[in-house]
């Protein structure tokens, strides 16, 4: 059974769907990466299965159950309970995610003491060993630092050992290196692959890279405008991607055009709230759109290990990719 | 290359700001720039790598004349203007201009774009009101906005297309330089690959040279005809771009590529974790800059600062070890 | 090729008035500051006497609907035989006038100062801002009592004082503005566009301080009226016969026990006015701030 089965998540502010009807599940253990663009909905998603949605957005889905519970008709008490302690989150910008007023030793151990309690010495213990567990060096005199006189990458970890504080079955990372240099990037990607795999977490990577996915993922789902156009394991969705937005993407890159004079890139721009076509999604912008694709919206259609949001998925790839 | 087609040339740039380290305390000198040297030419990219702190934002300052250097030389089209003066300045202004990084803070919020454009026509030349609204449509038509979208204000644009407006605002004056500062940084995709699209057209059309300041290596290698690499104010590597991708010869430059993201599992390069981070520019590590995160390190890095040596093909590397490591 | 809204999204006015148009009470303060405006505009024609002709007849009489000597006194009279209603009304004017006056001047030379003191930093900085600590330093009303005294009483000279006692609140507003936007990029933009400081300084920075300021200048509306009314009641103000609500207030104050009208009904047009300005402020800042936006 897996530890996380969304089916059919919407999020809705006013007559806006900021996500339609997405379903993910995740295995214990597993690292799946959420790719997509602004106003994909992706973060939207995360928020929600967190329950940080607040008014005027509304949250539904069939399906919604962490490690066999039900969060859909849990008491509001048991899941912030939960929250926390079996469902961590991390997000982007880490110099606006750390409380400025107070020490990295005092965040640290009100997140353990509300979870596990003790007395202060032996939280401050804890926290201690927490920086240790994510590589922070000197870790001692940084627990008495303040977040401004840590620099992005030493916030960005702080954050991470307080996700994992109460030990999490489950960490979604919502950009967590978007904002950091490539070689800091590096470091945290190898971080949390290390702790994913010491702790047995399952890992959800929200990201608009597709280089990061590559290298961290296992299985991909790909966002646009909201729902899940296709969802895949690595790296078949990367050499044989189905739906046409993948391989825009693909194609978009810089590393798939070495060579070439342009860029392939695909026009227009993501629908906004007033102008959701009919059809599919994609269809104003696709290259192969069929009257069927304007007129109707495709289920997800193919086996478990892949689909596609599609009724016309790519079988071929015409456009042939410049290796680099 | 002929002398002629020369349009920016930096030599030895170095600007260091006091900073002040409590209150009767001497203060300190941050070298955010140290010592930079490049030529380049009509029509080419020169691409700027490196990561936050390096002084990439404070070289774009020194090329754009918003600050003076504190030693070096810059020339513009042959003319010396290191220590340009006001009016001197104001002449200078048509032939350098900036595209910034986020889209959503370098436009005026209180403008409408039709009048952000203008605005360098206004300041600059003697055209009417009518000549220069015909001129910023034009321009927005030309970079692939809807020219009658003039009046609107910036926040009714996506990230996107307010960078477009901000590289038509840079062009309204057709500058012969262009300094972009992670011009694509914040963008999506898609969006990246349409900006870049265009900025190559331009080039193209109008042999405008670009100095491309960006951490993004994907990018540079597509768009770049030439690629400085700096660490801490210095520049680690110097190549053109094929050199440098085939051949980094820097450890720097080597755990940049590394360190790139891919998709093709192929082309992924051995993965090596640099650990540490970039030292404060307040007190930089003796020797090499880089001796510390270093993988190959030895005393001599430690002690002596390495000199950038050319290596023939247009490569400069600054590393002492740079002959064994191959 | 680009997809932006085809139809025009609404502009930034009409944006503000879509939300401060939520705001209740708001709402209720724009109502009373049109009314008052009205009033002042078009007091010599809805006003029922002169604000000067006093009726000997009719001294200190109580409001009633009950004609005295063939005329309506709805609000009384005061102690010379003025007809209160026609007084208040004028006094509208005078209100409004104090509180147009006080803040235009007022904001005109604050704005200067602090752009100034912004943009040029040092010993520029230093000065202008010791300068307004000094008179931030000083009781408010004290400070316009010792302009007053030095330029001798009456309204204009009040309007004057009143105007110097807001001055430093506008100056740190713009200067605290001003040191924001200056490190955001669309300076640097305009800088490389060539543009001087005086064009930085009122065309590209300005506009974008304009939020604050416009919450401060409808909030000085209030602050001058009670400033004025102050000043009056001290008899440093509007001198007599001028209708003036507050110098109205301090020739009745003997009567509180037995005239209750005359010393009440000045009073309450004070409070009234006042609120509908902190109320109408309130609103704008709510308004105006991105923050609070949905």
């Amino acid at each position: 059974m897996a530890l996380l089965e969304v089916e059919n998540l919407s999020v809705a502010f006013g007559a806006f769907k900021a996500v339609d009807r997405v379903s993910v599940s995740v295995d214990a253990g597993e690292v799946v990466g959420i790719v997509g663009e602004s106003g994909s909905g992706k973060s939207v998603t995360a928020l929600a299965l967190m329950g940080l949605i607040d008014e005027p957005g509304r949250v539904g889905a069939t399906r919604l159950s962490f490690d066999g519970r039900d969060l859909l008709t849990m008491r509001e008490r048991d899941r912030r309970q939960m929250l926390g302690r079996d469902i961590a989150m991390i997000f982007q910008d880490p110099m606006t995610s750390l409380n400025p007023c107070f020490t990295v030793a005092f965040q640290l151990m009100e997140t353990l003491r509300i979870h596990e309690g003790g007395s202060t010495k032996a939280l401050r213990a804890r926290a201690l060993q927490l920086l240790r567990d994510v590589d922070i060096p000197d870790a001692e005199r940084r627990l008495d630092a303040y977040p401004h006189q840590l620099s992005g990458g030493m916030s960005q970890r702080v954050m991470v050992a307080m996700a994992i504080a109460c030990n999490p079955r489950l960490l979604i990372a919502d950009e967590p290196t978007t904002a950091l240099d490539v070689t800091i990037q590096a470091q945290m990607l190898a971080l949390l692959l290390k702790l994913q795999r010491e702790r047995g977490m399952a890992l959800v990577l929200i990201t608009h890279d597709l280089g990061v996915v590559a290298e961290v993922a296992q299985r991909v789902l790909v966002m646009y405008a909201g729902q899940v156009v296709e969802t895949a394991q690595v790296p078949q969705i990367f050499e044989a991607p189905r739906h046409p937005y993948t391989e825009a993407l693909l194609s978009a890159l810089p590393e798939h055009n070495i060579g070439q004079r342009r860029l392939r890139s695909m026009g227009g721009m993501v629908p906004g709230a007033f102008d959701r076509p009919a059809g599919c999604l994609l269809a104003p912008r696709c290259a192969c759109a069929q009257p069927r694709c304007r007129a109707e919206q495709p289920p997800m259609i193919g086996d478990a290990g892949a689909q596609a949001r599609c009724f016309f998925p790519l079988t071929q790839h015409a456009t042939a990719r410049v290796q680099a | 290359m002929s002398e002629s087609n020369i349009v920016l040339q930096a030599k030895a740039l170095a600007k260091h700001y006091p900073v002040s380290t409590g209150f009767l305390k001497p203060k300190a000198l941050a070298r955010a720039l140290d010592g930079v040297s490049f030529t380049l030419t009509a029509g080419k990219t020169l691409a700027v790598v490196g990561e936050s702190g390096c002084g990439k934002s404070t070289l774009a300052r020194q090329l754009t004349m918003i600050e003076p250097p504190t030693s070096g030389q810059l020339l513009l089209g042959g003319a010396d203007v290191t220590h340009a003066d006001a009016a001197l300045k104001r002449q200078l202004r048509q032939q350098v201009q900036m595209v910034f990084q986020n889209p959503f803070a370098s436009l005026n919020p209180r403008k409408k774009i039709g009048l952000a454009l203008e605005e360098p026509l206004a300041i600059n030349t003697s055209a009417t009101k009518v000549e220069r609204s015909a001129r910023a449509r034009a321009m927005m038509a030309r970079v692939g906005l809807r020219p009658e979208h003039d009046a609107r204000y910036p926040h009714m644009f996506s990230g996107g297309q307010r960078q477009r407006v901000a590289i038509a605002r840079a062009l309204m004056l057709a500058p012969a330089i262009v300094v972009l500062d992670e011009p694509v940084s914040a963008l999506d995709v898609s969006i990246q690959a349409q900006v870049l699209n265009l900025l190559m057209d331009l080039q193209d059309e109008t042999r405008v040279a670009y100095v491309f300041i960006s951490h993004n290596l994907a990018v540079v290698e597509l768009i770049a005809d030439e690629v400085l690499v700096m660490y801490l104010g210095k520049v680690v590597e110097q190549a053109p771009k094929h050199t440098l991708f085939a051949a980094p010869r820097h450890p720097y430059t080597r755990a940049l590529l590394a360190s790139t993201p891919r998709i093709d599992a192929a082309s992924r390069q051995a993965r090596q974790v640099l650990t540490g981070e970039l030292p404060s520019p307040l007190n930089p590590p003796s020797g090499c800059a880089f001796h510390k995160r270093c993988p190959f390190a030895v005393e001599r890095c430690r002690v002596e600062v390495p000199a950038l040596e050319a290596l023939g093909g247009g490569q400069q590397v600054a590393c002492h070890r740079v002959a064994e490591l191959g | 090729m680009s997809a932006v809204l085809d139809q025009a999204p609404p502009s930034p006015l009409k944006e503000l008035w879509r939300d401060f148009r939520r705001n209740r009470g708001a709402m209720i303060g724009l109502g009373v500051i049109v009314a008052l405006v009205l009033c002042a505009l078009l007091a010599d024609v809805i006003a029922p006497y002169s604000p000067k002709e006093q009726f000997t007849d009719a001294v200190l009489k109580a409001p009633s609907l009950q004609p005295i000597g063939g005329h309506v006194f709805l609000l009384g009279t005061d102690p010379v035989g003025r007809d209160l209603l026609s007084r208040l009304i004028h006094g509208t004017r005078l209100s409004l006038l104090i509180g147009l006056v006080s803040v235009g001047l007022s904001l005109s030379f604050g704005v200067v100062l602090g752009l100034l003191a912004g943009f040029f930093r040092g010993g520029v900085e230093f000065t202008i801002m010791r300068l307004m600590d000094i008179m931030l330093a000083l009781p408010s009303l004290l400070l316009a009592v010792a302009v007053v005294a030095i330029l001798g009483p009456g309204l204009m000279n009040a309007m004057d004082a009143i105007a110097i006692v807001m001055l430093p609140h506008f100056v740190r507003l713009t200067r605290a503005a001003v040191v924001v936007e200056l490190s955001k990029d669309y300076v640097n933009a305009s800088r490389i566009a060539g543009a001087s400081n005086a064009r930085l300084m009122f065309d590209t920075v300005l506009p974008n301080c304009a939020a604050p300021l416009i919450v401060q200048a409808t909030l000085g509306f209030s602050t001058a009226i009670l400033d004025a009314a102050a000043l009056g009641f001290l008899g440093l103000g509007a001198q007599p016969p001028t209708p003036e609500w507050g110098s109205m207030l301090a020739s009745a104050l003997e009567f509180i026990q037995s005239a209750w009208w005359v010393v009440t009904l000045p009073g309450l047009a004070i409070l009234v006015s006042v609120l509908a300005f902190n109320l109408m402020g309130d609103g704008l800042r709510d308004a105006l701030d991105p923050k609070l936006k949905r």
